[in-house]
């Protein structure tokens, strides 16, 4: 089994603790995992990718190869096409509808929407909205992985145990909010 | 022992810790900055070893190196271009008898995804004749990190590992192993070896350049690179080096055979085996990270009897990283393609600075500040400010390394550029930018500096700078520079037009100014405030 997965988003629409979660659980049900990431420069307000690829034998390139991803899952609809010569002709595309407006030339959002219908599998959630709802808007990323959690090849509640682990720093506030988030995205893309 | 999740900077920084290491220096740089965050964090949460920013890459390397005269281990690392400005203790390190394990990790940038150039530090270690470890993946970062500080002391060099932003920034599980006891203090046995004076120097030099058998055998010898012959083909064999082995591996099963194979993990080349490669095959594939170092060698200048693929032949593009695609072509493998929605172009979306950032109300002060000149000319640094250079503020002209800025602007000055304004970070200006301001002060020279002082190394994620910013003040005034003409302002909006009149003046000023604006980094603030 392999599975490659895309992440997308902008500088600070937390790519990364994405990619963490589903990680970390992948690898608690016995995957190997590699996670590469972007660090520096881009990750100031800019275009965020990250690769992260899932698989039951030992995985030798960190970077995902052209047409092989299985998912790609994004934070922000502009970004979710960036990606699409790595997305599988079977693949799925999972992306919020919120828009991050930080260039002049950002194109007609209505039309970006349209294109992303036009995939053979995708699926818009609104997660800003969502995560309003669960509590803050911050907790959009945790709406995005409960979105993909069906096509995940990890268990519900691995995801659960991580997002708990992720924020229980933050106290449990912070941890209930993004287990309602999770929650809500998931039941929105059933 | 166990397994962990690791970037392959925290692998480094982890394999130095269980290889007994007692210091590391740095100062910070994408792709290395992790080495050293993850030494700090250990060191706060262990007590130790001791683990310190420095303020530059040449600072950190000398540090290093006390540590190694005093017999014990220690590691600095730095970005590619970090090594230039540490080229100099490096290159005489070499030649000096290393005795505490020295350890030089440097992190490559193919690709250029955070720097101004793509340099390949493998031509350093042979520059220098020392060895050179590449890994490939986490684990080999921290094994060959462990085994590193061994073959610095059995060879009494500095040992090279080079890294590249892929595998830096990647994470995977790490087995990891029983850690090792630090060494004792021992100042070196022979004191003469570490004093370069020419005669000791000589005796030195000539000593290395008599060792460098024993490294090819080291490197013949097949710890770290693998040579495995397909006795039933000898078409096609293939070399790679570091990362480049991972992408090969990844659609290798497509090929349907097993081409012969060298890997290289370790350098000097392992001549031997690249002489048993291409005595059983017709053509050779060169896979590799950066400049084409290996092929070049293959190919030489003489007429190659065997045809060689790789950067030179076109096989492999010259510049920018590898991908697994890019390998796949070069394997003659077809190429894959993904999904596409026709006749969509999506405007790219680079970086910029964070909203509140106080630079860009330093922008726009000096932008209108130098309004109406016509031959005014704005040089720049390395920082978040070098962002000043894209729209909406397009408002510097010059970014080459670290602390340039400054003495460009006095170049351009005397040339006859006015006025000329330099704009650095505090925490450049104490790297790189403060001998230039001596020379500056030296000859009065008719320019403007500005220190953007947001009290951090921003670009890298908030280091703290060596000085406070309370000093850099001090620091400018102890330089020589008048101090009716050295100005602490508040970059910030409301202050805008205040600045902008003040730095008017000081532009108009026919002699050296200095105005340090502060306001701490919005990022770094935030970061306080969530405690």
């Amino acid at each position: 089994m392999k599975y490659d997965i895309i992440l997308a988003g902008v500088g600070g629409q937390g790519v990364l603790s994405v990619s963490a979660i589903i990680a970390s659980s992948a690898m608690k049900e016995g995957l190997y995992v590699k996670q590469s990431e972007v660090h520096g420069m881009s990750q100031r307000g800019g275009a965020v990718l990250a690769n992260l690829r899932l698989a039951d034998a030992p995985i030798a390139s960190d970077l995902i190869p052209l047409g092989s991803a299985a998912l790609i899952l994004s934070m922000e609809p502009l970004e979710s096409l960036r990606y699409l010569a790595y997305l599988s002709p079977e693949g799925a595309l999972v992306t919020s509808t919120n828009p991050v407006v930080n260039i002049p030339d950002y194109p007609d959002l209505e039309g970006l929407l349209g294109h992303v219908r036009t995939l053979p599998q995708s699926r818009l959630v609104d997660g800003e909205k969502l995560a309003r709802a669960a509590g803050s808007a911050r907790a959009t990323n945790m709406v995005m992985v409960g979105a993909a959690s069906h096509r995940l090849p990890v268990k519900v509640e691995t995801l659960e145990h991580y997002i708990q682990t992720t924020f229980a720093a933050k106290g449990e506030n912070v941890v209930e909010t993004n287990l309602r988030a999770f929650r809500a995205g998931r039941e929105a893309a059933v | 022992m166990t397994d962990m999740v690791l970037l392959g900077d925290e692998a480094v920084a982890l394999g130095a810790v269980h290889a007994g290491v007692t210091a590391a220096y740095a100062y910070p740089g994408t792709p290395s900055t992790e080495i050293l965050e993850y030494l700090v964090r250990y060191r706060q949460k262990h007590g130790g070893p001791h683990a310190a920013w420095c303020a530059n890459e040449k600072t950190a390397y000398e540090e290093a190196l006390g540590v190694s005269f005093a017999g014990r281990r220690a590691m600095t690392s730095m970005k590619h271009v970090g090594l230039n400005v540490a080229a100099d203790p490096f290159m005489n390190s070499a030649i000096v008898s290393i005795n505490g394990g020295l350890v030089v990790v440097v992190a490559d940038d193919p690709g250029m995804h955070s720097s101004q150039n793509e340099q390949d530090t493998r031509y350093y270690a042979d520059f220098a004749r020392i060895v050179c470890l590449e890994p490939a993946n986490q684990q080999e970062a921290y094994d060959m990190t462990r085994e590193a500080f061994n073959v610095s002391e059995r060879f009494e060099i500095p040992v090279l590992i080079r890294l590249v932003t892929r595998l830096a920034h990647s994470r995977a599980a790490v087995h990891v192993r029983d850690a090792r006891p630090q060494n004792p203090v021992r100042k070196p046995p022979v004191a003469s070896s570490w004093i370069l004076l020419p005669a000791n120097a000589r005796r030195q030099w000539h000593d290395l350049l008599g060792r460098q058998p024993r490294f090819v055998e080291w490197s013949e010898s097949g710890e770290f690179n693998h040579l495995r012959l397909n006795e039933e083909r000898r078409d096609l064999g293939v070399i790679t080096t570091g990362i480049a082995r991972n992408y090969y591996v990844e659609s290798l099963d497509e090929l349907g055979y097993q081409p012969s194979h060298l890997h290289i993990g370790a350098y000097p080349v392992p001549v031997e085996l690249v002489r048993r490669l291409l005595g059983h095959v017709s053509r050779v594939l060169v896979l590799e990270e950066g400049y084409p170092f290996v092929e070049r060698m293959l190919r030489g200048i003489v007429a190659a009897t065997i045809e060689v693929l790789g950067k030179e032949s076109g096989a492999v593009p010259p510049d920018g990283e590898l991908t697994p695609d890019i390998v796949r072509r070069a394997m003659g493998l077809r190429e894959r393609r993904g999904q596409e929605i026709p006749g969509l172009s999506l405007p790219n979306r680079p970086p910029q600075l964070c909203t509140g950032c106080p630079h860009a109300d330093s922008f726009d002060a000096i932008k209108q500040a130098i309004a109406g000149f016509e031959s005014a000319v704005v040089t720049s640094d390395i920082g978040c400010y070098t962002l000043g250079a894209l729209p909406p503020y397009s408002a510097v002209e010059s970014c080459v390394c670290m602390g340039a800025s400054v003495g460009m602007a006095k170049g351009a000055s005397e040339a006859g550029l006015k006025p000329a304004l330099a704009m650095i970070g505090d925490s450049t200006f104490l790297h790189s930018g403060v001998a230039p301001l001596m020379d500056a002060v030296a000859a009065n020279t008719d320019m403007t500096l500005l220190i953007l002082d947001n009290e951090t190394t921003a670009m890298t994620g908030g280091q703290p700078t060596i000085l406070p910013p309370s000093r850099i003040e001090k620091l400018v005034l102890g330089l020589g520079v008048d101090p009716a003409h050295c100005h602490v302002i508040t970059a910030h909006h409301r202050d805008t037009e205040e600045n902008r009149d003040l730095i008017r003046k000081e532009v108009e000023y026919p002699g050296l100014s200095v105005i340090i604006a502060v306001r701490e980094c919005i990022e770094t603030l935030k970061t306080k405030k969530r405690g």
